[in-house]
């Protein structure tokens, strides 16, 4: 682990939560070297369990190559809104994840592509990213003050608030008046099947029979166990509720580093760039404040600073990639809602997460950002998320505004001709 | 089925962020963007067609404006003596950064031509910047919709397909309305028609506009903005009709024509100014249209 001084490379985090989904010097070993090293279940570092065969309908989650996991051939329950590509996905999908940010950009033989998956079904809304984030990053307080609307007391994404941490609180139906009260119990049967853990896990929450199950829960059962299929990822701590009828959800946002990022397009002075790692940076020594990322990020990230006039926004710590480590917000989650990794098996990951918790019932769990064929390209911070994007205050279809820009540039050029006809056309009449 | 209790947003809190652009920096400059750039066309078509006080009224009013337009820019950047950073990389992709090639370039233009016309110095020079000037003022005038459009604010990139022609025709009205203003009658004929030209395209462009963006041109009729529209429309409505039907008989009439069609031009500027922050506020005009786009894509595959 070269320059880990600061941060003690060792995963020597309390609690039952027993994974390092992949060890951060493997993920950048891998990420610095051409060969991408095994994928699928195999790469997960040691000590995880529960990533063996799936049972059935596990079609596809073997050692496959990227982009082969197609969402709409899994198992029972793979049908939530945001997570299948439109269109033919399979192919679209591929088409797009030859798309390489870095190589695009010009890096000759860059390392792979590294990102974020935030798993918010299993965030305990514990901010220690928005700690983390500003410790490391020296980003100025963000105002000490309460919202006053939940236990979120930043609001959103700025210039000053790198990680976010959503909180929502909901009153849901409960029991057999949920829509997906079938589906989780249809799912039951085949998640019953599993069953032993151990200690520190749990009694009782196998859904079975129409009862609530994981993670919209209620009558105080521990979510996500009792199922031999789910990974080691998706142990541990699921959105808690404090009285039935009641959910928490709690979500770390943080910047997208898309794809296709309008803030870097716009960017009249070549501030922002994308590294080697495809991820998206403001140089701060070149921004001159023009604010124009600000309005053009369709998700409202990048913010201009207060009493500095430049905009700031995460990086990604692109700092300690370029040494080893991963970013602070990573090292930091006590559950693993936040995994830095390569995007290839982020997105293996999630697709394996996914398929979990559909088949335990989850019908509402849907993956965010996750699609190459999407509006920006695909996210290289991309999320799971138990209710619309819209909810957590993302917006369901973003598109990169650049998109249309071409057809804006002929509509200038079609205007600015007009009036110089109009110019022309002035001076044809008579004389006065 | 019990519907199951949703927020459509959070907390009512905006989805993107509002611009950070500051009321009068930015809506000044695209209106006296418009200006300049229109009344570069009408100052070299005076200058070839013999109507040296016409000519040196736009020319002299192009130059000014571009001034205090690139001034404004400047003062509303968060690091006003980085300026020039924009200038270290030629880039298609960001509006803003083609628009400081073009207003840096029209503006040495203008600014020559400007100061050739009032010395008299250097007639070969005069002739080049003049029409140098009218070929780049167009496209000063109108790329300032591409600018605004190619954001994530609903009531400027929808507008995408119109922004362009809105401003160029108001920038149209106004360099007219100022020509109609401060030239003499026996040489503002050009300028009232341009004038009329101008402000009969911006009336319609705007409407067209607003007709086809559908929800997110509400912001355009709510608040602010729609007092800046209600304004625009009926300065711009009285302007160009009065130019057309009076303004070639009577200087006072020429001049309050002029008058109202350029404050209507800047009033449209900051009806559209102030819609985008109103939409960008509002995570309803950003959910709603990302939803439809998303039902009627599933509606087509399925």
């Amino acid at each position: 682990m070269p320059g880990g001084g600061v941060w003690s490379a060792q995963p020597a985090r309390p609690g039952p939560v027993p994974v390092d989904p992949v060890p951060v010097d493997q993920v950048l070993q891998r990420a610095t070297s051409t060969d991408p090293g095994p994928v699928g279940p195999g790469s997960v570092g040691p000590g995880s369990v529960g990533l063996g065969p799936v049972g059935p309908g596990s079609v596809g989650l073997g050692p496959v190559g990227p982009g082969s996991v197609g969402l709409g051939s899994v198992g029972p329950g793979s049908v939530g809104p945001g997570s299948v590509g439109p269109g033919p996905a399979a192919r679209v999908r591929q088409d797009a994840e030859a798309m390489d940010p870095a190589a695009a950009s010009g890096y000759l033989d860059p390392p792979a592509r590294v990102g974020f998956f935030t798993d918010t079904s299993i965030c305990i809304g514990c901010k220690a990213c928005e700690v983390a984030c500003k410790e490391w990053n020296g980003v100025p307080e963000d105002g000490l003050c309460l919202t006053g609307m939940s236990y979120d007391n930043t609001g959103g994404l700025s210039a000053d608030t790198w990680r976010h941490v959503a909180f929502i609180e909901q009153r849901v139906p409960h029991g057999a008046d949920r829509p997906d009260a079938s589906a989780a119990a249809s799912a039951g049967g085949a998640a019953a099947a599993g069953g032993d853990r151990g200690a520190g896990e749990a009694q009782g929450a196998v859904p079975i029979e129409g009862q609530l199950v994981v993670p919209r829960v209620a009558q105080g059962s521990t979510p996500v166990q009792g199922q031999q299929a789910v990974p080691a990822e998706a142990q541990g701590a699921a959105p808690v509720v404090a009285q039935p009828g009641l959910r928490w959800l709690m979500a770390s946002d943080v910047c997208k580093h898309c794809t296709r990022a309008a803030c870097l397009d716009v960017c009249p002075t070549g501030a922002l760039f994308r590294t080697e790692f495809g991820t998206v940076v403001v140089q701060q020594d070149v921004c001159n404040g023009c604010g124009y990322c600000i309005p053009a990020c369709p998700f409202g990230v990048i913010g201009q600073r207060s009493g500095d006039g430049r905009a700031w926004k995460c990086t990604l710590c692109y700092d300690r990639l370029t040494v080893g480590m991963e970013p602070a917000c990573a090292k930091a989650c006590p559950t693993q809602s936040i995994q830095f990794g390569v995007l290839d098996e982020l997105r293996e990951r999630a697709d394996r997460r996914l398929v979990d918790l559909h088949r335990a019932g989850v019908s509402d769990a849907r993956l965010y950002g996750r699609n190459p064929a999407d509006g920006v390209g695909g996210g290289g911070a991309f999320m799971l998320l138990l209710d619309e994007p819209e909810v957590y205050g993302l917006p369901p279809d973003p598109v990169v505004t650049t998109a249309d820009l071409a057809a804006m540039w002929r509509r200038v050029a079609l205007a600015a001709t007009a009036l110089a006809a109009a110019g022309v056309a002035a001076f044809a009449g008579r004389r006065r | 089925m019990v519907p199951v209790a949703t927020f459509d947003s959070y907390y009512g809190r905006p989805v993107i962020k509002s611009p950070v652009w500051r009321s009068p920096d930015i809506p000044g400059y695209l209106f006296l963007g418009g200006l300049a750039g229109a009344s570069s066309v009408l100052g070299a078509g005076a200058s070839l067609t013999g109507r040296p006080a016409l000519a040196r009224v736009a020319k002299v009013s192009s130059a000014l404006s571009t001034a205090l337009g690139g001034v404004a820019l400047v003062h509303d950047l968060g690091r006003p003596a980085r300026f020039l950073n924009m200038l270290r990389v030629v880039k298609p992709t960001s509006p803003m950064n083609v628009g400081s090639w073009i207003l840096s370039t029209y503006g040495a233009a203008t600014a020559v031509a400007a100061g050739t016309d009032v010395t008299g110095l250097f007639p070969r020079v005069a002739r080049v910047s003049t029409v140098s000037a009218a070929v780049l003022g167009p496209f000063l005038a109108s790329y300032t919709g591409a600018l605004l459009a190619d954001t994530a604010v609903p009531a400027w990139h929808d507008g995408h397909r119109e922004m362009p022609f809105v401003f160029a025709a108001s920038g149209a009205a106004a360099a007219g309305g100022l020509g109609m203003l401060a030239a003499p009658l026996a040489q503002t004929g050009p300028a009232r028609r341009m004038a009329v030209i101008g402000g009969t395209c911006e009336l319609a462009a705007l409407v067209a506009m607003r007709r086809r963006m559908g929800l997110t041109a509400e912001p355009y009729r709510d608040g602010r903005a729609g007092s800046y529209t209600r304004a625009a429309e009926v300065l711009g409505l009285v302007g160009t009709a009065g130019a057309a039907i009076a303004g070639r008989r009577s200087r006072a009439v020429a001049a309050a024509c002029g008058l109202a069609l350029l404050t209507g031009s800047a009033a449209t500027r900051w009806a559209v100014f102030h819609a985008g922050l109103q939409s960008a506020a509002d995570p309803r005009y950003t959910v709603e249209p990302q939803r439809r786009r998303l039902a009627a894509h599933h509606h087509i595959v399925a």
